[in-house]
């Protein structure tokens, strides 16, 4: 039967994660975006605490990054809320609180997630425990991932890699990076394959962390590959090139982390939304749920607006993640969530600080003087696991059903 | 249990009007329906028995007959219920052969085909919300299925699904609000399929009108009420046999008032407007109208009265939402075949990011229009909720009725595709008021 209403079972660990997000995140915010390259030495016993959760929540219901490991479908029927749709209500709490923080967790990388859903049982084993971080971008290639240059050569018992990678987030902090390499250049998307790389690595070199515009609590590493070697059985997946399933293996990590980054850019937008309320009922301003959209203060108005699209985008992410918890495939809606989440949170944002004036475009410790820092922070979620244009484009091939060759 | 088999015999109904057993297999309904014709001769099929009813008090309740609130639910859920299902699969195939073929005569008449609305009225829309006690079906509130409904029918005609639906709200408003006479006076002749036409009317012709300032006015009598104002944009009003007018009596603020058209002096013009133009909508003017004691709906309970302006907003979104769906089903083969420059446009990004776009936003206004419906039906407050999917619904829907038009360019703009009408239609979900109720 149809409801939209957070899950009962779900009501403790969003409450967790919003106490979190309150008592932690909000009161660091501003020090660790001053500071940006430090670590948030806070977040050390949060990681401990999330390992807790992922550990103790059966099917791995954790607020982090648990990975969408597929097992095999199950013979009851039935509507299911699970790990999806857990971890998506978890991370708009956190980033409720603080989006940069969440992207530093320790041990809740992107290579984390890239490793819980393709990596055997060994490989779960032996990186049990570590930080990993992911490494796909390179200077030459953004979206476009399937050109990436970084080679891997066999030797051995060893993939020898040589390149450069860049946006590598918590690339400093991370035990372990996940890199795309490709085995060879001639043969397209089949052979990219993703080499979990120690850091400490001979030839594995840190070369330099980003100054950004926003989320600078998180560290965004360069990296250069100068013949580094990696143990075979350090690449994740199937090892063999095979034309025909194409790049199925190593973008199977994106079908549900697009959610993720559409429920973090709920979260933040959610802060915005808050925060500027709080201001313009300060202002006695009232917001009536009855009256119509021009029977209202202009403020009151635009306010209702940004909610309404807000709303669009929560309840599209929430929609993608509970079709995941289900098996329904659900790539249109994964990218139509992170398509909406991502324009929706920037356009909340920044108006948001247009609407609280010189208070919204001032820098402060908490509440509304975070306002200008949030709308910093939100434009990156427009653009990384995949930017606007890339969303668009694959809701665009769905809905019309094009192929990558027809619709460019 | 009850709503269940009922159902099942609803859309039957439904089926032996569009026209068999075609039907029937397409949509899978053989086993259900042999269930529904084996409850049937329980509940047995109303419609031919009707005729010789009028509005007259036909039973006796010793308290007004109310639905009881879904329960809540403990699991996000966006799968309809089997019911729900069958009866969307109904109007859906009622609104594509029925609806969409007869739209463009209807638009251009400015009236809708008996036939067609007869059929609306077999999908059993009105009974669903009437409870058992007054001859009904209902056994629970049921905003979901009814926006499930309306959403597939204005997948058809926005226009002709609204005069089909206008009738539905009269007897939602009276099973919501209404006390146990005025309820034995109409709904059992609502309940029995093919009821009285009728209208819920809010709508004034006002700039910035808003519904909780109200221009017609009630005013006290030792015997009961005198009503003076405009009405607007009233569906097929001078067909009404019982409207329920909205105005502010000057004691308790805006209230619902039930005004039988026999007998009471009112005048009707008939008032084209931009969209909606099956509808056959009307100004009502009252003027010094006197209305009984009993004509006063829900005892002029401002909550009541609140909770009738939002219904009816989700009714609106839910029909915008079918139109925005029709508009993107149509878009999606016409940028495919037509050809530019060697190619089909929808090659080119520009077309088809501005089809994602459609997309995108239809489904966020579908999901917070269900969402408000859900929490109308469980009995939590959906005031907020409402706002945000009429909100939405306004602005992206006539977005949508805009760029559908802009990508097929010329051929949007001629009356050859249903496209243009499509944009005249999506506007009325910011502007309209009252009318249909979930």
């Amino acid at each position: 039967m149809i409801n939209l209403e957070t899950p009962k079972k779900f009501r403790m660990l969003v409450d967790q994660a919003h106490q979190v997000a309150r008592q932690i995140f909000r009161p660091n915010s501003r020090r660790y975006d001053r500071a940006e390259h430090r670590y948030p030495r806070e977040l050390d016993m949060l990681g401990a605490l999330l390992d807790g959760m992922n550990a103790g929540g059966g099917g791995g219901e954790g607020a982090g990054a648990a990975g969408v490991r597929r097992s095999a479908a199950r013979s009851d029927e039935g509507n299911r809320n699970s790990s999806n749709l857990s971890t998506v209500l978890g991370t708009m709490e956190l980033c409720w609180g603080d989006v940069g923080f969440l992207l530093t967790m320790p041990r809740q990388g992107l290579g984390n997630s890239a490793i819980a859903s393709v990596a055997t049982d060994e490989q779960l084993e032996r990186f049990k425990g570590k930080w990993a971080a992911m490494a796909i971008t390179e200077p030459g290639c953004g979206s476009d991932s399937a050109a990436i240059r970084t080679t891997a050569r066999l030797d051995g018992d060893h993939y020898v890699l040589n390149g450069e990678k860049i946006y590598v987030t918590a690339g400093d902090r991370a035990d372990l990076v996940v890199v795309w390499a490709t085995l060879d250049r001639n043969l397209g998307r089949a052979a990219i394959k993703s080499f979990v790389v120690e850091k400490g690595t001979p030839g594995f070199e840190l070369v330099r962390l980003e100054h950004k515009l926003g989320i600078r609590a998180s560290d965004t590493a360069a990296f250069v590959l100068n013949d580094v070697r990696v143990p075979r059985e350090n690449l994740l997946g199937d090892p063999e090139i095979n034309v025909d399933k194409g790049f199925a293996g190593v973008m199977q990590t994106f079908d549900n982390t697009r959610p993720l980054v559409a429920a973090m850019a709920v979260g933040l937008a959610r802060a915005c939304l808050e925060e500027t309320r709080k201001l313009l009922e300060q202002a006695g301003i009232e917001l009536d749920d009855d009256a119509p959209a021009f029977a209202q203060h202009a403020a009151a108005s635009e306010h209702r607006r940004l909610e309404s699209e807000y709303e669009a985008a929560r309840l599209l992410t929430l929609q993608a993640a509970w079709m995941a918890d289900n098996r329904k495939p659900n790539s249109l809606q994964a990218s139509m969530a992170k398509a909406k989440a991502g324009r929706s949170c920037v356009e909340i944002a920044l108006r948001c600080v247009e609407l609280a004036g010189p208070l919204g475009y001032a820098e402060g410790e908490g509440g509304h003087g975070l306002l200008e820092k949030w709308a910093r922070d939100a434009k990156i979620l427009d653009i990384f696991e995949g930017t606007q244009q890339i969303q668009q484009l694959i809701v665009a091939r769905r809905l019309l059903g094009k192929t990558s060759a027809e619709l460019k | 249990m009850a709503f269940r088999s009922t159902a099942m015999g609803l859309g039957l109904r439904a089926v032996n009007r569009i026209g068999g057993s075609a039907l029937v297999d397409r949509l899978g309904l053989r086993k259900p329906a042999e269930k529904a014709l084996y409850h049937g001769s329980r509940l047995g099929f109303r419609g031919a028995d009707t005729l010789a009813r009028g509005l007259k008090a036909t039973q006796k309740l010793l308290k007004p007959a109310r639905l009881p609130h879904q329960a809540a639910q403990g699991l996000f859920d966006l799968t309809p219920t089997e019911e729900q299902q069958m009866l969307r699969d109904a109007a859906a195939a009622y609104a594509a052969e029925q609806l969409r073929p007869a739209a463009q005569a209807a638009d251009a008449t400015a009236a809708a085909p008996a036939e067609v609305l007869a059929g609306i009225d077999d999908l059993g829309i009105a009974a669903m919300s009437i409870p058992e006690a007054l001859g009904g079906v209902g056994a629970e509130r049921s905003a979901v299925t009814h926006a499930l409904i309306a959403e597939a029918l204005a997948h058809g005609d926005m226009g002709l699904a609204l005069a089909g639906l206008a009738p539905s709200a009269v007897s939602t408003a009276l099973v919501l609000w209404g006390d146990q006479a005025q309820q034995s006076q109409y709904l059992p002749a609502f309940a029995a399929g093919q009821g009285p036409v009728a209208a819920l009317a809010i709508c004034e012709p006002q700039p910035l009108f808003d519904p909780l300032a109200l221009r017609t006015r009630a005013r006290r009598t030792a015997d009961g009420f005198v009503l003076d104002g405009v009405k607007s944009l009233v569906p097929r009003a001078d067909r009404a046999e019982l409207l329920i007018v909205a105005a502010a009596l000057e004691d308790a603020g805006p209230s619902l008032f039930l005004v039988e058209a026999a007998g009471a002096d009112l005048r009707y013009a008939a008032e084209p407007a931009m969209g909606l133009r099956a509808a056959s909508t009307m100004r009502v003017e009252f003027d010094g109208v006197k209305l009984p004691a009993s004509a006063l709906l829900g005892a002029g309970d401002p909550i009541a009265y609140r909770e009738c302006i939002r219904l009816a907003r989700l009714g609106w979104c839910a029909l915008a939402v079918g139109t925005a769906q029709a508009a993107l089903d149509y878009l999606i083969p016409y940028v495919n075949e037509r050809q530019a420059f060697g190619e089909p446009i929808s090659h080119r990004q520009s077309v088809a990011f501005a089809v994602a776009n459609i997309g995108i936003e239809t489904e966020g206004m579908r999901l917070a229009t269900w969402r408000a419906a859900s929490r109308a039906e469980q009995g939590l407050d959906f005031a907020r909720a409402t706002a945000i999917a009429r909100r939405l619904c306004a602005d992206k829907g006539v977005q949508i009725g805009s760029e559908a038009v802009q990508l097929l360019g010329g051929h949007g703009f001629v009356k050859e595709h249903p496209v243009e009408r499509w944009y005249r239609d999506l506007r009325a979900a910011a502007v309209m008021e009252g009318v249909v109720l979930i």
